[in-house]
């Protein structure tokens, strides 16, 4: 079995907030229209700013120009080379352009987010804190669609 | 995880089975990486809850990643400081190329020479509990190691973009760097320092 697989087949069992229902809206306009944000797990975060502690629940804001970022996350378990080579891999803001660019998406939004993947298994701060301050400012950059990649 | 995925019900979800830590599958691939979004965009016309699987799979265990290592030649000095100040220039020139660094969650690269002493020191046998390493968490610091070590050796390798985990093994398996973070890992978990000081000093299938 691959490194990947062994952390999957081992995350797969880890507890998990599980919901019986699903928050479910439909967009109410066309992707041409939107404006997209992306939320990312992966503790990027700008080299000034303090970095991210270990199980830090907090969130950084990204500017949709800086492409200065550095990788703060604990976990040894995934790999940092491809962020390295091509922060895309991880946060795609250029492909978000390139997609505003060519009519795809409205537009892209003025500021994204990062918080650290590394947290505890209830992630109850972000459930409850954090994650709704997050998505209140989303809300407040008018932002329509929210692409998350989790790291 | 995709158990992971149906458990907690999102509205919408594209799982993609990509290496762990590039979730957009390819790095230096924008033509991939854009293909992704856009599935992920497709998902927005559904009108109920929606978990598709992406159909192209990314394996991130391929090719070994092919980076050579200054040879060691100070024989006053343990083998993975001498390395770590071999692979200075390297990491320099990939500051310089990126502009940004993400050694720092507890030493700067600065530090790596004497953070790789201490371990070394614990390797051989020394208590954790007399010798204090420079950053203080031993998690942090050898993450802060890692990624000196990864920085410097896109510097240096050859061939195509490396694959998903093939840093990884370069680090532990081949670097004296590496090694002594292992080695020290064991000899903190055989002094009985608590679980998290070691256990996460190294990926958990290490």
């Amino acid at each position: 079995m691959s490194a990947d697989a062994s952390l999957r087949a081992y995350a797969a069992n880890l507890p998990v907030p599980e919901f019986e229902t699903t928050a479910f809206t439909m967009l109410g306009k066309p992707i041409s229209q939107a404006s997209v944000a992306i939320v990312t797990s992966a503790a990027l975060h700008h080299p000034g700013e303090d970095p991210f502690s270990q199980d830090d629940t907090s969130f950084r804001s990204l500017d949709r120009a800086d492409r200065e970022l550095v990788m703060g996350h604990w976990s040894p378990n995934f790999d940092h080379t491809g962020f390295q080579l091509d922060l895309n891999v991880v946060y795609p803001i250029d492909r978000l352009e390139e997609l505003a660019d060519d009519g795809v998406i409205g537009d892209v939004g003025p500021r994204h987010f990062a918080f650290a993947g590394n947290q505890p298994d209830t992630v109850s701060e972000i459930r409850l804190d954090t994650g709704p301050a997050c998505a209140a400012e989303l809300v407040s950059d008018a932002i329509d669609i929210v692409l998350l990649t989790p790291v | 995880m995709i158990e992971v995925v149906e458990r907690m019900s999102p509205p919408r979800a594209l799982y993609c089975e990509f290496p762990l830590g590039r979730p957009l599958g390819k790095p230096l691939d924008p033509a991939f990486q854009r293909r992704v979004i856009e599935r992920g965009l497709d998902l927005l016309g559904a009108s109920e809850p929606v978990l598709a699987t992406y159909p192209e799979v990314v394996e991130s265990d391929a090719a070994p990643m092919v980076c050579s290592i200054p040879p060691t030649y100070d024989p006053k000095i343990p083998p993975p400081v001498d390395e770590a100040q071999g692979l200075r220039a390297a990491y320099d020139r990939a500051l310089a190329r990126r502009g940004v660094t993400s050694v720092g969650r507890a030493i700067d690269a600065d530090s790596v020479p004497a953070a790789l002493e201490v371990l070394h020191q614990w390797a051989e046998g020394a208590s954790w509990e007399k010798i204090d390493l420079p950053g203080k968490n031993t998690v942090a610091v050898s993450h802060d190691i890692r990624t000196y070590y990864e920085e410097a050796a896109m510097e240096l390798v050859i061939g195509s973009t490396p694959a998903g985990r093939a840093a990884e093994a370069w680090f532990f398996e081949e670097t004296e760097a590496g090694r002594t973070i292992m080695a020290a890992r064991t000899a903190l978990k055989d002094q009985e320092a608590p679980f998290p000081f070691w256990f996460y000093m190294a990926p958990a299938h290490r």
